[in-house]
């Protein structure tokens, strides 16, 4: 069967770049295994012949969180290793029990739902158009939710990244910029 | 249709026919990687010597002309110089990331061109989601940016790199906005159905391409000014400024990973030309019916060398932006006039159905409009100052 064999290459592949990015010690190397692995989850999802889904894995994963993660340790300068400092951190068998009850409850959840008993469809994929139809019908509402959401995400970030610019510019104005108004000040905080 | 036009896939039957029949598949799956490797990386070289004797014609010099006939064997001693200089590897890189950045970059890049339609039947896997899967493909290039640029270990190479990735991620926004327009008017993400939705003439000679409606020469605009700064051509090409950061991500490298960028710099600037006569000119389909004789590749390889000297001629004629300017002009211009050209495109999808007198005429206007009147609003304003108030600092 090659499609198991395909299963157990991309399996593997998957689960080592998750574990190799759990170990390193250098948090960029990190972030990039870490990408790997989204990869190998995208290249699951298309061996179920999920196309839409692997490619929107594709890019949301690899090409804006991985990025994003990437930029966050830049920009930190977390990814300085500090000799004779312990890779773990000390509650570490908290995060053990978090983990394990994730785990317990993903799996309860999933061998509760009756989508184990579903045949698996005999079409090979959903089409693209079928989920688009989906998603602006029975399923608009959550996905105008989701925009809500995000929309107001983005909106926070703005409102943070423009205190921090009005703070840095104020003092600065030379005798050509106009000047911020005490009140103006008061009102922009 | 004629004898020329489906000369490539009869080669490839014929050529996997010569195969036992247990293996054709992957032999023909091998033929058309190779095919395409084989076509597109002349095209690089190619490209290279055109674009510097164009470059030197539009600057009033030669440009390079010793090597062979007109010096047209320029790429060819480029590429032995490029094989056999030194491979220099800073000592404090990190071997690895410095080693794999080039081929991260690269392979994506060759990935891409297997959903491009280039002819008629002439793609090489056609997938349901071919669009998305070119998009998402490009989003690799960015961690392979970010790989060379932080694994040289030098700060020009950090800067640079993040230079390149602040524009390529604001960018990709114009860039998949700009081609949403041509997925609703062809009601599908397959690139084959699109270039199909694009066939035939309006009035009989009009082709009906997308880039002959208000909304698709609009986003055929904000495309290509998109796919520039994508792939980091001229007037957005400061992540690799000489001049400022010496060449950016590219520093540490050299030989034949920095043969390998250029490479795939090249490559992806093909991959979205290639995309963009895909979605807006029609892909393979000639401009006018008494021109159909002539084979469907050949057309497109006609648009995408006009598309290409589009680019070498921008790269000859604009100065380079200031980081800033470049940001601001993504998020402040180019974002908002995609997303009023999705409403503009709306608009025209949806009054397609009118039928009184004039109907043509008015729907032509109000989608001109709509998108004309923000694009002059913008154009004076998203920079902060009207250019009737403009003053001078140090000058006054």
């Amino acid at each position: 069967m090659p499609n198991d064999i395909a299963f157990y290459l991309i399996a593997a592949f998957t689960v080592a770049f998750a574990v190799v990015a759990m170990t390193l010690r250098r948090l960029v190397h990190c972030a990039l295994c870490a990408a790997a692995a989204f990869a190998g989850l995208a290249m699951l999802y298309l061996l179920l012949d999920a196309e839409f889904v692997g490619f929107a894995q594709l890019l949301v994963y690899v090409g804006a969180i991985a990025i994003l993660i990437v930029f966050a340790v830049l920009l930190t300068r977390g990814d300085e290793v500090c000799p004779g400092h312990s890779q773990s951190s000390p509650s570490w068998m908290a995060g053990v029990a978090v983990a394990v009850l994730v785990l317990a409850g993903i799996a309860i959840a999933i061998l509760l739902s009756p989508s184990l008993h579903r045949l698996a469809p005999s079409a090979a994929g959903a089409p693209v158009k079928k989920i688009g139809e989906e998603l602006m019908t029975r399923y608009v509402l959550p996905l105008e939710m989701v925009g809500v959401l995000l929309t107001g995400a983005l909106l926070g970030a703005v409102v943070i990244a423009m205190h921090e610019e009005s703070e840095v510019k104020r003092p600065a104005g030379g005798p050509a910029s106009r000047r911020a108004e005490p009140e103006e000040a008061m009102s922009l905080r | 249709m004629n004898a020329l036009d489906p000369i490539f896939i009869s080669t490839l039957h014929w050529l996997a026919g010569l195969a036992p029949a247990s293996v054709r598949p992957l032999v023909s799956m091998l033929l058309v990687i190779a095919g395409l490797m084989a076509v597109f990386g002349s095209c690089f070289a190619l490209t290279t010597i055109l674009e510097r004797k164009t470059l030197g014609r539009m600057q009033n010099r030669f440009g390079p002309n010793r090597v062979g006939p007109f010096g047209l064997f320029q790429p060819l001693a480029d590429g032995i110089k490029m094989l056999i200089k030194e491979d220099i590897v800073p000592f404090s890189a990190d071997k690895t990331l410095h080693f794999l950045a080039p081929l991260a970059l690269t392979v994506p890049v060759w990935l891409a061109f297997s959903v491009l339609p280039f002819g008629r039947n002439m793609s090489a896997i056609e997938l349901d989601a071919g669009i998305l899967f070119f998009f998402a493909i490009g989003s690799a290039s960015e961690l392979a940016v970010f790989m060379a640029g932080w694994s040289s270990q030098n700060k020009y190479s950090l800067v640079g790199a993040m230079r390149a990735i602040a524009q390529m991620i604001s960018y990709e926004v114009p860039l998949v906005l700009a081609s949403v327009p041509v997925l609703m008017a062809a009601a599908s993400l397959s690139l084959p159905d699109i270039v199909q939705a694009q066939s035939g003439f309006a009035l009989g000679w009009v082709p009906r391409w997308n880039v002959f409606t208000p909304w698709g020469l609009a986003g055929f605009a904000l495309f290509m000014i998109a796919a520039a700064a994508e792939s980091n051509r001229c007037p957005f090409d400061l992540p690799e400024g000489e001049s400022e950061l010496i060449a950016g991500f590219l520093t540490e490298y050299s030989g034949f990973k920095y043969a390998l960028f250029f490479l795939g710099e090249y490559l992806g600037l093909f991959a979205v030309t290639g995309l963009a006569v895909t979605l807006f000119l029609g892909g393979w389909q000639a401009p006018a019916r008494w021109l159909e004789w002539f084979p469907s590749w050949g057309w497109f390889a006609a648009k995408f060398s006009a598309l290409i000297f589009l680019f070498i001629w921008a790269r000859a004629t604009l100065p380079r932006l200031r980081l800033d300017q470049l940001l601001n002009f993504a998020w402040k211009f180019l974002v908002p006039l995609a997303l009023i050209n999705l409403l503009a495109a709306a608009v025209w999808l949806k009054s397609g159905v009118w039928r009184f007198p004039a109907a043509a005429e008015i729907r032509w206007l109000l989608c001109a409009g709509l998108l004309a009147v923000p694009y002059v609003w913008l154009a004076r304003n998203w920079n902060g100052v009207a250019p009737t108030q403009r003053h001078y600092n140090y000058a006054e």
